[in-house]
């Protein structure tokens, strides 16, 4: 899909080709502000013609530089808490740190994001203290975060089911009244490349686009649905398959923090305006295992992982602040002992969890119970109770 | 809490009972980071490093690298205060891996029985079915019933209960001995044991009322049915003559070796190979004097001096070329479409000490002659030392299998699943072979092809043969005419 094609709707506001246009290393259409080396790309034009650019001071270019830094050392750290026998299971964020902090920190307050259960980065940004997915994959309590409170829904396990629960919420939204305005409530729904061959993603596309829903369909494209590549999922760039249910769709560099917050940031502000849905591809690479109990040495090559290496999303923050000395090594140094002193209160706290006493099993099934659960609860406790030395 | 901390081996994914202990990174004595990786375990989905759960000094490692070792038990010790003094020998350190040495197979159930010391009072079941637990655990239930009635199993001392000695797999040992069936608790003619063992128990003559079963609850399991059937046989033989055995072998004069690793692997891909490619082999005996010249020539030369030249490479060469010609031979059958690939990936079939592995050489088709001496030498060497990945041996496309070194004149190879054609190289042999009308020594040697017939016909599958012997032939000749 060439720029300008005459095929396409064009919402955004279009500009005239500029000289500083994005590098096209990774394909066509790929939305850069920030090179791999760190070089800075003042402006970026999507395939609909809209202009992606930010102007952050230097005070936030660090704090994006430390959101990422932060996320990464404690996703680090519940990794290693797995293989210690401390969690059951962590589905690792690593290298897809950019599309998330970017995209989180596009979110205003009154926005609400519908998670997979690899959005760490997203659910920091969004408030939630980091001990909380840890209870989850812990297995001690069921995720204990409000989801009204910080707007962020639970980790969804199920494969793309959350990107159906956030079609209904943000037709909700809309038939509310709560879009049209500047300051009105955009949602945004996170999936993988591997979610958008289920049923369920192609459904909520449909439902999104013929309902209008203020609905921002966030994919991290990291190339493996677990072990299958991206080629054995579709024939198309997946950004494109928007086109066909009739909404727009734009490629960004998922590791690129800065092009990840534009895009995001433009496609919610459309949809709070009531202009309907989009679909962003942010293009990154999982440079870890699909959870702790997968391999991914047995279906990828090395060779790969390190071509992806050299993108890392940190590193060319890094770069990019040292070269515009917006930072120095005294902050990085700073950055570096606060992602270590967290992440040791992170383990603390996580081997202080207490295991949860049997009958909690019955609390938050129902708001406000029901006689069936109240019975099954005393039967319970009875049978608890029949136990010499029992505390029940 | 005690300074000195034993890890356990948790699990390491979602259900898994154990796992194989690949490499040790720390030795006794150093000392180490939290977070530190301490040793590559693999297991049934995948080799891991597991970093240290404290910092501090390794004071003890139970289980030697190529270990298996179940869910629970203890791997390692560490001193978690290494600066403070001398400590007494916590008695758990040594004589759990002794009990997990002397028996590799059944004594691992002890601590998982217990559920291993891990640290708050947990049991060491993280996730998923872990390792074994028993009714023995549960604490006792109020009022008048008796707590003996109640447990199949009674084991009031958890640690030293284990009801089954442990036993090497082949000692005719407790388990086996016949024992009235109220001496489990059952008191009657109830025997639990799955249909399959019943069956298995019926088939080779084992009356199941005589047995104690080793797994949960009690019940027989199919292991404990094929020891009894086992004993029975050896025991005339234990009679006559009494333990002439060697070391590893039992009274019944066998054997037993868990099919595991690259084994299980192999003899999973030939039986899968075997029986879904319909195989055809056709040989070809081909005079290779002249191509045995080519490669002294070649290493005279100074540039190819410090390349392992043999004459494999011009195997692999000869078959490349003809890959080139007849792409269909580098093929995969996907079922209602067959694959042709524009890629050689070279698979080398190597004998290692772990086994037979198949490394390949990626995309070998675009390499120089130079290049691909390299690869194949990486490779071999990549092999011995045990350092090929699993990447190394994915995605083969075509193989050649050296049996030459050998010394046997040819076979016929089965196929590596996914390939359509494989290549055996015999040993080159000076033999009385028809040279230009005379009888004279030659240098000979036989190509045996295995090609999956459901792709490649017997006009392809030869004239790729031929080719491949052609070249063999006569190098020069061939690339002049082909390339």
């Amino acid at each position: 899909m060439a720029k300008g094609d005459p095929g396409v709707t064009t919402r955004g506001r279009r500009a005239a080709p500029r000289s500083k246009q994005a590098t096209r290393a990774d394909g066509p259409e790929l939305v850069q502000l920030l090179t791999p080396t760190g070089e800075r790309i003042e402006s970026a034009t999507g395939p609909d013609g809209t202009e992606y650019r930010v102007d952050f001071t230097d005070e936030e270019y660090r704090g994006l530089y430390r959101d990422l830094v932060l996320v990464r050392k404690l996703d680090a750290e519940a990794t290693a808490l797995q293989r210690q026998g401390e969690l059951g299971l962590w589905a690792s964020l690593l290298g897809q740190e950019a599309a998330q902090v970017g995209s989180g920190r596009a979110l205003r307050t009154q926005d609400m994001a519908f998670p997979t259960y690899r959005e760490h980065g997203v659910l920091y940004c969004r408030g939630i203290d980091p001990i909380m997915p840890l209870g989850l994959f812990r297995g001690v309590d069921q995720g204990g975060w409000d989801p009204n409170e910080f707007k962020f829904n639970m980790y969804t396990i199920v494969i793309g089911a959350q990107t159906l629960h956030a079609t209904g919420y943000a037709m909700g939204v809309h038939m509310d009244g709560k879009t049209g305005t500047e300051d009105g409530e955009a949602v945004i729904a996170y999936f993988g490349d591997g979610a958008t061959s289920q049923g369920d993603v192609n459904e909520a596309f449909v439902w999104a686009s013929v309902f209008n829903a203020p609905l921002v369909f966030f994919c991290q494209n990291n190339q493996y649905a677990i072990s299958e590549p991206l080629e054995r999922q579709t024939r198309v760039p997946l950004y494109q398959r928007a086109r066909g249910f009739g909404f727009p769709g734009v490629r960004v560099d998922g590791n690129d923090v800065l092009a990840s917050y534009a895009v995001t940031r433009h496609a919610l502000d459309n949809a709070r305006l009531g202009q309907g849905p989009s679909l962003i591809e942010a293009y990154t690479y999982r440079m870890g295992a699909h959870t702790t109990s997968d391999d991914p040495t047995r279906y990828r090559i090395a060779s790969e992982v390190e071509a992806w290496q050299a993108k890392d999303p940190i590193a060319r923050m890094k770069a990019f602040l040292t070269r515009q000395q917006i930072a120095d090594e005294s902050f990085f140094a700073e950055v570096d002992e606060q992602a270590r002193a967290e992440s040791v209160h992170l383990r603390e706290r996580v081997l202080a969890m207490p295991d949860p006493a049997p009958v909690t099993l019955f609390d938050h099934v129902y708001p406000h119970g029901s006689p069936e659960l109240d019975a099954q609860r005393a039967q319970f406790t009875a049978y608890l109770e029949s136990f010499e030395g029992s505390a029940h | 809490m005690s300074r000195i901390k034993e890890f356990n081996l948790p699990d390491l994914g979602e259900g898994l009972t154990e796992g194989e202990i690949l490499a040790w990174l720390v030795k006794v004595g150093d000392v180490i980071e939290l977070n530190q990786p301490i040793v590559e375990v693999e297991t049934a989905k995948a080799a891991v490093e597991i970093p240290a759960k404290w910092a501090g000094q390794v004071r003890s490692i139970f289980h030697p690298e190529g270990a298996t070792v179940e869910v629970g038990t203890p791997i390692i010790a560490i001193d978690t205060e290494p600066g403070a003094g001398p400590v007494e020998e916590p008695a758990a350190a040594t004589a759990i891996p002794a009990a997990a040495e002397a028996a590799p197979v059944e004594a691992a159930v002890a601590p998982g029985l217990t559920g291993g010391p891990a640290p708050g009072g947990r049991t060491a079941v993280l996730v998923g079915y872990g390792p074994r637990t028993t009714a023995a655990k549960r604490r006792p239930r109020k009022g008048a019933v008796p707590a003996q009635a109640s447990a199949p199993i009674a084991a009031p001392a958890p640690v030293a209960a284990a009801p089954v000695a442990p036993v090497a797999p082949v000692a005719p040992v407790a388990p086996v001995a016949p024992v009235a069936p109220a001496a489990n608790g059952r008191g009657g003619a109830l025997v639990l044991a799955k249909p399959p063992v019943r069956k298995l128990a019926k088939d080779l003559g084992v009356d199941l009322a005589g047995l104690t079963g080793s797994g949960p609850l009690g019940s027989i399991t199919r292991e404990d049915v094929q020891r009894a059937a086992a004993l029975a046989a050896a025991e005339p033989l234990t009679v006559t003559a009494p333990v002439t055995a060697g070391a590893s072998f039992g009274a019944d004069r066998e054997q037993r070796i868990p099919v595991k690793g690259v084994r299980k692997l192999t003899a999973e891909n030939m039986s899968r190979s075997a029986f879904t490619a319909p195989h055809v082999t056709e040989f070809l005996t081909v005079d290779v004097t002249r191509a045995m010249k080519a490669l002294d020539r070649l290493r005279g030369r100074r540039e190819w001096r410090d390349v392992r030249v043999s004459p494999l490479l011009l195997v692999a060469k000869a078959v490349l070329l003809a890959v080139k010609r007849h792409p269909m031979v580098n093929s995969t059958w996907a079922g209602d479409e067959i694959v042709v690939k524009d890629y050689v990936n070279l698979g080398i079939a190597a004998a290692t000490e772990r086994g037979l592995i198949v490394p390949n050489i990626k995309d070998a088709g675009r390499l120089t002659l130079r290049e691909l001496a390299d690869a194949l030498t990486d490779l071999v060497q990549t092999a011995k030392t045990g350092k090929t990945t699993p990447a190394d041996m994915s995605a083969g496309t075509l193989t050649i299998t050296n049996v030459g070194v050998f010394g046997v004149d040819t076979g016929t190879p089965i196929l590596p699943p996914g390939e359509s054609a494989i290549l055996a190289f015999g040993a080159v042999r000076e033999m009385p072979w028809v040279h230009k009308g005379k009888v004279k020594p030659r240098q000979v040697t036989t190509l045996g092809l295995s090609f999956d017939h459901r792709i490649i016909d017997g006009e392809l599958g030869s004239k790729f043969l031929r080719d491949i012997g052609d070249f063999l032939a006569d190098p020069e000749a061939a690339l002049l005419a082909w390339t």
